[in-house]
Parts: C-alpha cells; structure tokens; sequence
C-alpha cells in the first residue's frame, strides 16, 4: 500500500473502500492504484487547484461575522464514494417507494385524514406539527403531488445497510454543490474519471425544469417558470441562482413580484409579465405576509390567493413539512404498509418517540446512550449527542423533553460508514452520509448519485457544513 | 427582463467602467508629476483630480490635507469612499451576485476575480512593489471583462444595459479628465502652449488612452482646441463623447425595438439622447471655447445625469416605488429563513 494509505484502518467501522480485513473492495480496486501513487504533495496540489476552482466560480456559502462577510467553500474531498450499480437499484427503488407514500400521506391529511381515522398516526401528532397547514384542508393540488423535490438522507450502518435518516420535504438544498463536485473531479482526475463507467449527473436541471413546467396552471404549454430566492444574503443563495441559470428561468426576490386579480406577475423592463409556476426556495412561512408572517418582505402579498385559485403552482406546495416533521419520520414505514401494502424496502432508523409514555421513559433512563433531536431543527442544531453530553446539557433536554414530549425524538447512536478522507498529508476514515434528491413529476427521477456528506472532524458524527462538514463527489458506476 | 436585473446589470457595467478609469488616470497622473515635478505645484494638481471626481468633501473627512498618497489611497484603496477602485469593484461584483443567472461564466469569474485581487489582501503588496504594474493589471482585468462579455454574452436586452452603463460612465468620465485642466492652473512664469502646459494636455490624452489616436488623427502637435475637438467630437474615437452618447442612443433604440432613423424615438431617455446626440455632432470647438469649455463640461455632466434618471424611470419605474417603503433598507436585505436543511 502507498504513502497515502499507510497506518489506513477501517477499525469497527464499515468502510466504503476496504472490508474488514482491510483488502479492497472490488470497486475500489482502481481508484486505490491511482491514489497510492501519488505523494503528499502531488495529492495537495490537486487539492488545490479544485479549491481554486471553487473560490473563482464563486462555489461558496457566506459566513457573515464582519461587514463584508466571508465566503466560505464547502470543503472539498477529493476521494470520491463509489456505488455500484446493484447497490444503486436497491437505493432507488426503496427512495421512489418513499416518496409516494410522502406523498399519499400528504394528499390524505389535506383531505379525508384516513390513516387517522384507522389508527396509524395519531391525530394529535398531526395538528401540533409546526408545518402542518390547517388552511389547506380540502385543497387539491396541481396533479396531486405535493413534494416535487426531496431530499431523503440515507446512512449505512455497521453491516453496510442503508437506512433513512431523514426526509427533507420542503426546500432541499445541496444539489448544485453536487454538480459542481461532479465538475471538479472531471477536472482532477480526468483519466482515473475515464476508467470508471460513472453516470452523469448532468441533467438534473433539465429534469427539474420538465417536473416545474409539468404542474404548471390549466395546463399551459408554455408556462414562465421562476424561482424565488430570499436574496444574495441567503447561504444557498449560489445554489438559487446556479439552479436557475442552468434551467434557464428568471430568479426572483419578493419585491420582483406583485399580484393583481389573483395572478403573480414579475415586474419587467416592459411592464409585467404573469408567472405560472413558482420555484420557491423560501419557506411557507415567509411566502405571503397577507396570510403566514406578517412581517415578512421575502415573499409577496397575494400570492396564496393566486396559488388557491389555482392561478400559480407552487413547488414545494405549501405544507409539505408535515411530511418532515422528524415525529412523522417515525410513521414512514407504517404509511408504506398502509398506502402502499409493501415492506419498506429502506427501513428507517430505530426510533422513539417521547410522545409515547413507555418510549419517553426509555429516553429518559438512556439520554447518555441516545441521540435526542427536536422535531423541527436542522443543521446539526437542537440535538443532543447522548455519549459526548456533559450533565448539564442532558440535564436540558430531559426538561425540555418533560415539557413539550411531542417535539422530541431519539435514537441509538448510529455508527455511520465511513470513507477515506484526507486529512493534513495523508488519509484517515471519517464518517459519511447521503443525501439523493428525487424529482417527482410525471414519473420519479433520482439523480444517479447524490451529495455525499462527509464529517471531517476526527470522530465526528455529524455531517453538516454548519459543524465541519464536507463533502465528495458520489459515483454510481454503470457495471 | 427583470427590471431590478437590468438596473443591476447598468451598474455593473458602471462600476467596472469606473474602476477602470480612476485606475487609467491614477497612473497617468502619477506618471506626468515625475515629468512636471520640477515646476508645478504637486498639492494643486492632486487637489485638482479630486475636486473634479466631486468627492472634496469626503476626502477631508478621512484625510487631514492632499497628498500624493492620501490621494492615491483614497481613490485606489479606501473603502469608505464609494468611487474608489476598491470600492467600485465590490459593487460590480455584488450587483453581479444578484444576476449571475445573465452573465456568462467567464464574466462571472473575471469580476470575482478583480474583487478578489483586492479582498484577498493581494493587491497592497503588488501596488508597493510596482504602480506600473499594478494600474496595469486592473486595466487590463477591466478590458479582459468586456472583451468576454462581447466574445460570451447572448447579445440580448441584458447586454444593452450593460453597454449603456458602460457608455454613460465613460463620456462622463471623459468630460470630468477633460475639465482636470480648467483646474490646473499653470504655474508662474508658464506660458499657454509652453512645456507645462502641452505635458499637462498630453496628459488629459493619455487619461483617456487617447494619445496615440490622437497623434494617428492628427499627425501634428497637441493643442488644447483640437485635444478638446477629439475628445469632445470625434467619431470614430471610442472614448470620445460623441462617440458614446452615439453607442448608448444606439442601445437604448435596440432596447425599445424603435427604429433610430429620421430622428425617431419612443421614450423620454431616447429623446434626451437623441438631441445630446444632435448637439454634439453640430457644436463647433469655437462655440465651446465661447461659452467656456468648464460651463460646457458641466452642462454635459448635468445632462447625462439626466438620461440616467430616465433610463431608470423608463425601465426600473418598479423599483422606484419600493423605494418610498421602508422595506428596502436592510431588514429586506437581512431578514433570513432557517433553511429547511
């Protein structure tokens, strides 16, 4: 083994590139041929020319601390995840199986509340979501999906399976840093990059586009597709305008918006100009002040009317994040029975829930052994890391949890896969996550592949940007 | 188009444009005092460049008296000035964030990159260890912007506002060098059309890189009527004012879709562009010395700020209104969502 490679173990891990004898994985055969190679230096000079890369194409989020605000890039790791092609399948269809069940669910709350009323999900659990939207009850939305995209994160665990994390049903970010890593491994490595069959990720936006222009009001042909953005100051504001350059559409702020007798119209250098379909990367709450916040200027006032009189398609439409709600999360597998009378062919991590009396008294008794999270935070904000917690902060949560037992759920710690990262001059396992993004439209699209997220923190096991996190480019091979 | 991306795009243009031209005239004129030195009053010739960029009052606030280096800091450098380089290269580049979606990837990455340069703490050092070079190299990072926004840009509506940006920036820029000389008084014991004097207009030329243009036109000396001839009326001298206000009538024609023949126009801006047009074309160097070449300058100043104004009115009337709501100020700017993830 090379220079790069040496002192490598996988430990008790489930590592991507190597099984537990340390031998490679099939698929990885290649790549470590290439990788061993090379020397530290010839390493970071790849490093830095991706780095470089990003910082020029403006590839950043903003971490604003002083008057100028720092542009930060999301580090880079230049080893790539690989997923074979079996693998992939499997993903696939347990991801195309969630969706529809999301979004039966999210078609039967809003209308008869049958899973309810059989006893699946209690009713409660439904009407204290912070996302449910009472105001929708009885609404029929365009063709009937209510999550066009989703990003469902997925894990393995010790013996390599994969679970579901989590479901983001609202406004997913991170597939632009997705594509951009794409470019960048192109970039690097062209000729490692040629010896795999890796599928290309390249038309995503065309996908979406189909799935935006699909929904489109009264059926129009033709229809003016826009997304919404909070504005430059938002952190995935690079990943608003990237998405809307390649789809071709106009982004749009609040104030680019106005409504009159029930329609959306953008203000243009030649008068205004109606909309038909709205992209919005804000959330529910900020889309019209008339009828969520009153106080915010994101969105615009009206435009809820002319989303109800069917005048304007939403995507997400408003009051997917009942979907989201890490409580619901719990139920996925029992709506999967029950809509669709199938086995989950992705389970969900062991869960409970401290709305259940017998549950919470599990929690309360194993907070140093649990991973207790909020039902509405993200980011890696709002949880608690049982193992690593001082007194105190459990302390914290067992109030918190005595307090509001609805919006609390935990779960055994889970120890992810992890995957060789390079870390100073060599490299060294770190923990791995996925997140693929699903496009629901007139059929399901997964793009092959999505945003591997990488903690890059030496035993860290959250992979969020916000705690150090980095990520990789994920390859599905075509063999 | 989006009538806050247009206004964005005009500005973008703007400021590059502007950023480029205090570079051009930062390093002329740190170029001619090498030749002048010896006679002419140093203070008075620094003094001379801000009070044309009308930005006197703002130096004096950050600067105690006009100095060579507080002059060159405060038009290369200092951030609390909105017109310096520095500060106009920030700007293009923010309007730039807000409409990336229109530019070509390689505008994109040469705006950043300028910003960069600056932001990245690079370009201090390059600056102390040579001007040349480093005048040079925003010059040149400017030109490179245009040349792929020609070579890149779809050559659409968007690409209007660019170029009337561009040109509304350089023939004010070009009247303000101009008037630099009204400014400079010559020192005692000069004559007009003496030494001084010429190295003073030679200067005037090389600010606005014009020169050897001047020279191939009129293979003679440098006199002040015909320096005020070129710069005020040549055609074909892509700096000249005749020469913008021409391109940037041209573009807001393109924009209306109205045809420029037989004096035709649509809108207010064409309207005052138009007859700016006329009266550049037909004014004599002799009626522009009559009625003062200063009073003439200015005028022309006041002018193109009045064909900014119906530009915006015409195209960006939108954006006016939210003006008057106190929602534009920053809470707009900064209100933040948690992202769903």
């Amino acid at each position: 083994m090379g220079n790069l490679f040496e002192g490598y173990a996988p430990e008790s891990y489930f590592d991507e590139m190597f099984g537990s004898a340390g031998e490679v994985r099939p698929h990885y055969d290649t790549l470590l041929a290439r990788y061993a190679e090379m020397s530290s230096e010839e390493f970071q000079k790849k490093r830095a020319l991706a780095d470089n890369a990003f910082l020029t194409q403006g590839v950043t989020f903003t971490v604003y601390n002083d008057q100028e605000g720092t542009e930060r890039i999301f580090p880079f790791d230049l080893i790539p995840r690989i997923i074979p092609r079996s693998e992939w399948e499997h993903v696939e269809c347990g991801l195309g199986q969630r969706i529809t069940a999301l979004n039966m669910f999210l078609h039967d709350i809003y209308h008869d509340q049958k899973i309810v009323r059989d006893g699946i999900v209690p009713a409660d659990i439904i009407h204290t979501a912070a996302h449910f939207r009472p105001e929708f009850m009885g609404f029929d939305v365009p063709k009937d999906i209510y999550i066009h995209i989703c990003g469902s994160d997925l894990i393995r665990d010790q013996n390599g399976d994969y679970l579901v994390l989590e479901d983001n049903a609202r406004c997913p970010s991170g597939v632009s840093y997705l594509l951009e890593n794409r470019q960048a491994m192109k970039r690097v490595f062209p000729n490692l990059f040629s010896r795999y069959l890796v599928r290309s990720v390249d038309t995503y936006c065309l996908e979406l586009l189909d799935v935006l222009r699909f929904i489109a009001p009264h059926g129009n042909p033709e229809p003016t597709v826009v997304l919404l953005t909070p504005g430059i100051y938002n952190s995935a504001y690079f990943e608003h305008s990237f998405l809307a350059r390649t789809m071709g559409i106009e982004i749009v702020v609040g104030a680019d918006l106005v409504t009159q007798n029930g329609f959306v119209y953008m203000k243009t250098t030649r008068g205004l100009k109606r909309v038909d379909v709205i992209y919005r990367r804000i959330d529910d709450d900020f889309l019209d002040p008339e009828v969520f916040r009153g106080d915010s200027v994101l969105g615009v006032s009206g435009m809820v009317d002319a989303y109800r009189r069917g005048n304007v398609s939403l995507a997400n439409t408003i009051g997917t994040g009942v979907a989201d709600d890490k409580v619901t999360y719990y139920f996925v597998p029992k709506m999967i029975r029950y809509y669709l009378d199938q086995d989950p062919i992705l389970p969900n991590v062991e869960t409970y829930l401290s709305h259940f009396d017998s549950d919470r008294k599990y929690i309360l008794e194993n907070l140093d052994k649990l991973v207790v999270k909020s039902a509405n935070e993200s980011g890696g904000y709002g949880m608690l890391m049982g193992p690593q917690a001082t007194a105190a902060q459990r302390e914290a949560f067992r109030e918190a949890i005595e307090k509001n037992p609805r919006n609390y759920v935990a779960q055994p710690v889970i120890r992810l896969s992890r995957s060789p990262s390079f870390c100073d001059d060599h490299f060294e396992g770190r923990h791995i996550d996925l997140r693929p993004y699903i496009l629901y439209g007139k059929k399901i699209t997964i793009i092959p592949g999505g945003l591997t997220r990488v903690a890059l923190r030496k035993g860290s096991l959250v992979v969020n940007s916000s705690q150090g996190g980095g990520s990789k480019d994920t390859w599905i091979l075509n063999e | 188009m989006l009538s806050r991306v247009a206004d964005a795009l005009f500005w973008l243009s703007r400021y590059t444009e502007r950023a480029e031209n205090n570079a051009r005239m930062m390093d002329v004129n740190l170029q001619v005092m090498l030749d002048v030195q010896p006679f002419a009053n140093n203070q008075q010739h620094w003094e001379s460049i801000i009070f044309t960029l009308e930005d006197t009052k703002l130096f004096y606030k950050l600067y105690p008296e006009i100095t060579r280096d507080a002059v060159v800091d405060f038009v290369t450098f200092e951030r609390k000035n909105p017109n310096s380089i520095y500060s106009c290269l920030a700007l293009a580049r923010e309007n730039a964030r807000t409409v990336r979606e229109e530019l070509s990837v390689e505008m994109w990455e040469q705006i950043n990159r300028m910003y960069l340069f600056f932001s990245s703490g690079d370009a201090k050092p390059m600056f102390q260890s040579s001007t040349y070079e480093f005048f040079k190299w925003i010059l040149e990072g400017s030109h490179l912007f245009q040349g792929v926004t020609d070579a890149t840009m779809l050559h659409d509506e968007g690409w209007e506002f660019i170029r009337l940006g561009m040109f509304l920036e350089r023939a004010d820029r070009t009247s303000r060098i101009l008037d630099i000389k009204y400014h400079i008084l010559l020192p005692s014991g000069e004559q007009i059309g003496g030494n001084v004097d010429t190295v003073q207009w030679m200067a005037v030329l090389k600010s606005c890189s014009a020169l050897e243009p001047y020279r191939k036109h009129y293979r003679g000396q440098v006199l002040p009527w015909k320096v005020v001839e070129f710069l005020v009326k040549n055609q074909t001298f892509p700096r000249s004012i005749v020469f913008c206000v021409d391109s940037l009538d041209y573009s807001l024609h393109k924009i209306t879709g109205v045809d420029r023949g037989e004096f035709q126009y649509s809108v207010e801006a064409e309207r005052l562009s138009g007859k700016l047009l006329a009266d550049l074309c037909f004014v004599t160097v002799d009626e522009i010395f009559r009625a003062g070449l200063h009073e003439y300058l200015d005028r022309m100043q006041g002018r193109l700020i009045e064909i900014t104004k119906a530009i915006y009115k015409e195209f960006c009337e939108w954006l006016e209104e939210e003006e008057n709501e106190p929602e534009e100020i920053e809470p707009t700017q900064f209100q933040t969502q948690k992202n769903s993830s």
